[in-house]
């Protein structure tokens, strides 16, 4: 067996296979270590202040490499880091805060706006009067524009400067446009580029005696990351990561599942024959008439969309499936070559028999079966999650495909976010059925090659 | 020396059992009803019969692998009940020739491989012996030179070196009784006689009993002292191989013997009696004789009552038939 399988050495495609499969294995146990299963599941459930600082459907980093100008990155400046505070006592007490936002921003060109500028600020003070924040822009040219003047504040403020509809109508386009571009007049909004060079935001507010502020500034870029992110800014890296293990993982036990157990009921079933033989003939009969989609997609509706029920579901499914037949023809046929009745002829013990002259010819057979079977069930974790039946916690393959399906990302000419998760899919199809068709040509020795 | 008895066979019977919907019981195929004969050491007798006769059956039986219903087998004087369980210490002297050598060989096994087989569940000698004995026992059957062969896989093999490993590996545990099942019907007509004179030859040396089974009348002559007709589930005629083609008694024999094709071109324009209607059903064989409903001889009144019972018209020459009743 092992000097057989040493044999796949000689099919480069076997090579190539298996060294996908351990790519996508390492990928599997990196994914694993870097990010805990419960913190992978806290990140894709998402929610407030998981994801604040990333933008909305951006591209993959690596998509620079097709475009002339750099693409924006996101740009967060806090008090925390660059900003610069200074307070200072006014008459009636009360602390006068200032904030200086500064940055650098080194994109520029048609492509070079960000997407969305956000200002987060967190305020500790005693009273019920809210304080007034004021923010102000500075440009590189040195102009000071005033984005909003007496504007209460909330002990936890966010403020949509891009949404402001007043800064809207005052620049005659988007406010990020409006913000990041020379204001030239005439010059039709399509047609303004970034401008590169130093920016701040200035934020002020009254607090009363013992209050304090802290802001940050979000500049929210057009890529992200490897992998890109989703309409909720999560980073479909996450899902991409962790749903290599988990699509693994149900391949590989929805194939053992199946696979293993109706090899050995159909080789129970011949071996004995008679009224067991009988027996799962009829259920497997009965079983093959009943469609396992719909159940699928039944149970999903009514139950529970649980992967690892699923993955049940389709094991106790598949068991009395058409590889029952087919495993039970090989086995009836395997067990009347006369090869067999030779050994027992010659003494061979029931054990001996089966283990050494019926499984190595049906063996050879399901071996390549089983890895080739591997990515259709991966294929069918990613299609009920297609069809909105997915785990409603886990990140997987076929979830980044229902997202974007649902955001029309393909219209909207997402396609980093359709395609990543189909390739990684279709790589891994390919892996198996390359390891599976060497497997094939090693086990079969009429396949053989001399 | 030559004349001790080797396997003496007492009327056995071989049925199996048919089952309506793989459940109920409905009735027995008797594939063996009553079947005796003796064989001496160093002796080849040949079972000559229709498909469907019983002679595989026969085989098995001796060899263990069907049930025998009732009968009694005895092996070197030892008696045997038939169960395959309790048949192992039968099975090293016994030798197993199949019928079609591709299927009796184990494709995933090379021909080093399936020669030891045997000898390890048989527990025959050391690993140095059994290489010893391989390449004793493929040298005996001409596939040379030895060292190409070990290594390859049946399918690599051509029919007839395929037939000459099935051979060898009938021989390899040094038994005294080969049972060879149509060993050369599926094989080319030019590899026939080779694999014939070849089982010949060692049987010869090793002063072997053998049975053969075949269809095929033509080749009993290359090979045996004794010929057995087999009927529907009996022997019907038991003869030296002269004796049966010269004296021929059984109206069945004479049928078969009719049969056999004659390469004279006369033949084209001679009329052949070929005996009207198909073999018995053997689940619910004719009463009495059971080749009457084809015999163009039988005593009305008689043949369809009773079964013959063996008479010895002839010394050596039994005969199940009414027409000869001593």
């Amino acid at each position: 067996m092992l000097r057989r399988l040493k044999e796949l050495r000689r099919y480069p495609t076997a090579i190539f296979g298996i060294a996908v499969i351990g790519l996508l294995v390492l990928i599997s146990v990196y994914a694993m270590i870097a990010l805990p299963y419960s913190e992978a599941i806290r990140l894709w459930r998402g929610g407030p202040g998981v994801w604040d600082e990333n933008p909305r459907t951006a591209v993959p980093a690596w998509f620079d490499l097709f475009t002339r100008d750099k693409l924006p990155r996101t740009i967060v400046v806090s008090t925390a880091d660059a900003g610069v505070k200074t307070v200072e006592r006014l008459p009636d007490g009360r602390n006068r805060i200032q904030i200086m936002l500064p940055f650098n921003y080194p994109y520029e060109g048609r492509n070079g706006f960000p997407t969305e500028v956000t200002l987060f600020s967190e305020a500790v003070y005693e009273g019920t009067t809210r304080p007034r924040l004021s923010v102000q822009w500075k440009t590189p040219a040195g102009e000071t524009l005033t984005l909003a003047t007496n504007r209460p504040m909330r002990t936890s403020d966010t403020y949509y400067i891009s949404q402001d509809s007043q800064l809207l109508t005052r620049f005659g386009t988007l406010p990020e446009v409006g913000l990041f571009s020379e204001a030239a007049v005439g010059v039709p909004a399509a047609q303004r580029t970034a401008v590169k060079g130093e920016y701040a935001v200035v934020v002020q507010a009254d607090l009363p005696e013992g209050g304090d502020f802290n802001a940050k500034l979000v500049v929210y870029g057009r890529a992200h990351g490897l992998a890109g992110t989703d309409h909720r800014r999560r980073d479909i890296m996450v899902a991409l990561l962790w749903g290599t293990p988990l699509a693994l993982v149900f391949g590989l036990l929805a194939a053992v599942g199946s696979t293993l157990t109706t090899f050995i009921l159909a080789g129970i079933g011949t071996w004995y024959g008679g009224k067991t033989d009988f027996i799962f003939q009829r259920i497997t009969q009965v079983n093959m008439v009943i469609p396992t989609l719909p159940i699928l997609i039944m149970v999903g509706q009514f139950y529970s969309r649980s992967l690892w029920l699923m993955l049940g579901i389709i094991i106790a499914m598949s068991i009395f499936s058409g590889a029952m037949v087919t495993y039970r023809a090989m086995f009836l046929q395997a067990k009347e070559a006369p090869y067999i009745e030779a050994a027992r002829a010659y003494g061979a013990s029931n054990f001996r028999t089966v283990f050494r002259y019926l499984l190595p010819r049906i063996v050879p057979v399901l071996l390549p079966n089983f890895v080739t079977v591997v990515p259709s069930f991966v294929f069918l974790e990613a299609s009920l999650a297609v069809l909105g039946l997915g785990d409603p916690i886990l990140p997987t393959w076929g979830k980044v495909i229902h997202d974007a399906q649902t955001q029309s990302a393909l219209y909207k000419g997402l396609y980093y976010w359709v395609l990543q998760p189909a390739v990684l899919l279709m790589i891994t199809g390919f892996a198996f059925a390359m390891v599976g068709f060497a497997l094939d040509r090693v086990f079969n020795p009429r396949l053989r090659t001399v | 020396m030559a004349n001790e008895l080797l396997l003496s066979v007492k009327g056995i019977h071989t049925w199996y059992e048919l089952k309506k919907w793989g459940v109920f019981h409905a009735g027995f195929v008797r594939a063996l009803d009553g079947v005796s004969f003796d064989l001496r050491k160093g002796e080849a007798l040949t079972v000559v019969g229709e498909s469907g006769s019983g002679k595989t059956t026969l085989l098995k039986t001796i060899l263990g692998l069907a049930p025998m219903t009732k009968g009694e087998i005895s092996f070197n004087g030892q008696k045997f009940d038939g169960k395959s369980d309790s048949a192992g210490w039968l099975r090293s002297r016994v030798g197993f020739v199949q019928q079609d050598p591709y299927g009796a060989l184990p494709p995933f096994m090379t021909v080093r491989r399936i020669l030891s087989e045997p000898m390890i569940i048989n527990k025959f000698g050391t690993p140095a012996e059994r290489e010893q004995r391989i390449r004793e026992v493929m040298e005996e059957v001409r596939l040379l030179p030895v060292n190409d062969f070990l290594n390859k896989f049946p399918h690599m093999l051509s029919g007839g070196q395929q037939q000459r490993l099935v051979i060898a590996r009938a021989l390899v545990l040094r038994p005294s009784l080969i049972v060879a099942d149509e060993p050369v019907s599926m094989l080319d007509a030019s590899v026939r006689v080779e694999i014939l004179e070849l089982m010949r030859r060692v049987q010869k040396a090793h002063n072997l009993g053998v049975i053969y089974i075949t269809h095929d009348l033509s080749t009993v002559r290359y090979f045996s002292e004794r010929v057995f007709i087999m009927y529907a589930a009996r022997i019907v005629e038991k003869a030296g191989v002269n004796e049966i083609i010269h004296n021929t008694l059984h109206p069945y024999t004479k049928a078969l013997l009719a049969a056999i094709p004659d390469p004279d071109p006369e033949n084209a324009h001679r009329y052949r009696d070929v005996p009207p209607g198909e073999p018995p059903s053997l689940v619910k064989p004719p009463s009495g004789c059971r080749f009457h409903p084809r015999c163009p001889v039988r005593i009305e009144g008689l043949c369809e009552r009773e079964i013959p019972p063996a008479f010895e018209p002839v010394r050596d020459h039994f005969v199940e038939c009414w027409l000869h009743k001593t």
